[in-house]
């Protein structure tokens, strides 16, 4: 949730998504993004000291 | 939507220590859109609604981290009320052959955590008496020091006199001497502010329902950004939504202490209690100065007009008054109180022995009336006249 809302602010579009299962055992979900926007996204992420897992194209 | 949680006719609440009555309208709105249009587990599922769920909770945290002067959201740990962090924050800091510094003005929140762990030989605790009105010093605590402290736990508002005890001084030591501060702002939280960083302090304990006038079982653990969580376990383990595939507890924050599905109605309305603080004109210096307006005119009237009146606060405090009537006794007063005119407020040890120990009124107690932002002097004038009548056996 934090992740969206940082992403939010800086206009980056994003979708909150079940995890797809052979990701990740957690039930809750990630945050899709388009391909063109994970550079930034990761950017912005680590500026504000965001901790995620890893960044994976579909 | 639901109108404000408004009293019956005419009854007088002042027992808002123990919870704040009424709450502020957009509180009990936030609390029935939940329970009506969302409804969903945060955190456990990948639906639109687990996500507005999410979402309300995330919202909280960062209204709660900004309130308190934290920069991670992911530093607020949700429970049930200010008891539930200290129970967290104190088994879960401390270890063998600790030893611990509190003071003699403690809630039973802390101070029975602790014995529990003394009567198993587990800790070993120092209660400072502090000064006439139990105000900690710095030389009362270098001389309390040991080797083996690991922590400083103090109450910053008395429950029973509303004595404020100097935090930023006791955080500059705890932080000289490399000891673990922890707290205890079950009263103090939303009539005082706090800073963790500024203040120096490692984690602060929270009622959720009191002065920041959210629903009844919400409250937290909010941990510096600064603190290592390595220092301190979970009280409980569980589903957390998060490492599924793992029998282990996670140990990033705040899944590591936050097992079991959240009250996501209150939290939600907690959240709109702390907007409604933050919203006021001078946001808490309006509180204080409401609270202590309302106080210091109970205490002086009440000395004019009420025979036989003590008063174990003082007129500058911050709404929370402890008083006796000589020849009278505490459950009488506050009996004819709420049967013959409608006044609530509470009367005993409020859950405080060591703080009536200290003010030599153990263990018969006091009345306590506490104040909120929605009492007027309207209200202290009848609750005056009504103690008055009652000391006057009519």
């Amino acid at each position: 949730m934090w992740a969206v809302d940082v992403l939010n602010k800086n206009n980056i579009i994003n979708k909150l998504i079940p995890v797809p299962r052979d990701l990740s055992s957690d039930c809750g979900y990630c945050v899709e993004i388009e391909s063109d926007s994970i550079l930034e996204a990761e950017e912005v992420l680590k500026r504000e000291i965001i901790e995620f897992d890893r960044i994976i194209e579909l | 939507m639901t109108k404000i949680s408004r009293l019956k006719n005419n009854t007088i609440y002042f027992d808002n220590s123990a919870t704040s009555f009424p709450k502020p309208p957009a509180v009990v709105d936030s609390v029935v859109e939940y329970m009506t249009h969302v409804g969903a587990n945060p955190g456990r599922s990948g639906h639109r609604l687990a996500a507005e769920a999410g979402n309300i909770v995330f919202q909280a945290r960062k209204t709660i981290s900004e309130f308190f002067g934290v920069k991670s959201p992911m530093n607020v740990i949700f429970s049930s009320n200010a008891t539930d962090s200290l129970n967290l924050s104190v088994k879960g800091v401390l270890c063998q052959d600790d030893h611990v510094i509190t003071s003699s003005l403690e809630h039973n929140s802390v101070i029975r955590p602790l014995k529990m762990l003394e009567e198993k030989g587990i800790i070993n605790i120092t209660i400072l008496q502090g000064n006439d009105i139990g105000i900690i010093s710095e030389s009362e605590l270098d001389a309390a020091k040991k080797n083996n402290t690991k922590a400083v736990i103090i109450n910053h508002m008395s429950n029973v006199t509303g004595i404020v005890q100097p935090v930023k001084e006791i955080g500059k030591w705890c932080k000289k001497n490399n000891l673990i501060f922890i707290l205890d702002c079950a009263q103090s939280a939303g009539i005082i502010p706090v800073d963790l960083k500024a203040d120096n302090i490692d984690m602060i304990a929270f009622a959720g329902h009191k002065g920041l006038y959210g629903p009844t079982g919400t409250g937290g653990l909010i941990i510096s950004d600064s603190f290592d969580v390595k220092k301190m376990s979970p009280l409980k383990e569980g589903g957390t939504g998060s490492m599924s595939d793992k029998t282990v507890q996670p140990n990033f924050l705040p899944d590591m202490y936050e097992s079991g599905t959240l009250n996501v109605a209150g939290i939600a309305g907690l959240a709109k209690g702390i907007e409604f603080l933050n919203n006021m004109p001078e946001k808490l210096k309006s509180v204080q100065l409401h609270k202590n307006t309302l106080q210091k005119y109970f205490i002086e009237k009440a000395f004019k007009r009420i025979g036989g009146f003590k008063s174990y606060s003082a007129p500058s405090g911050l709404g929370v008054v402890s008083f006796t009537i000589d020849g009278l006794s505490v459950s009488e007063i506050t009996r004819k109180l709420s049967d013959d005119f409608d006044i609530m407020a509470r009367q005993g040890l409020h859950c405080s022995p060591l703080a009536h120990k200290r003010i030599g009124t153990f263990p018969e107690g006091t009345v306590r009336f506490s104040f909120s932002v929605f009492n007027t002097i309207t209200e202290v004038d009848t609750a005056l006249e009504a103690l008055k009548m009652i000391r006057d056996g009519k």
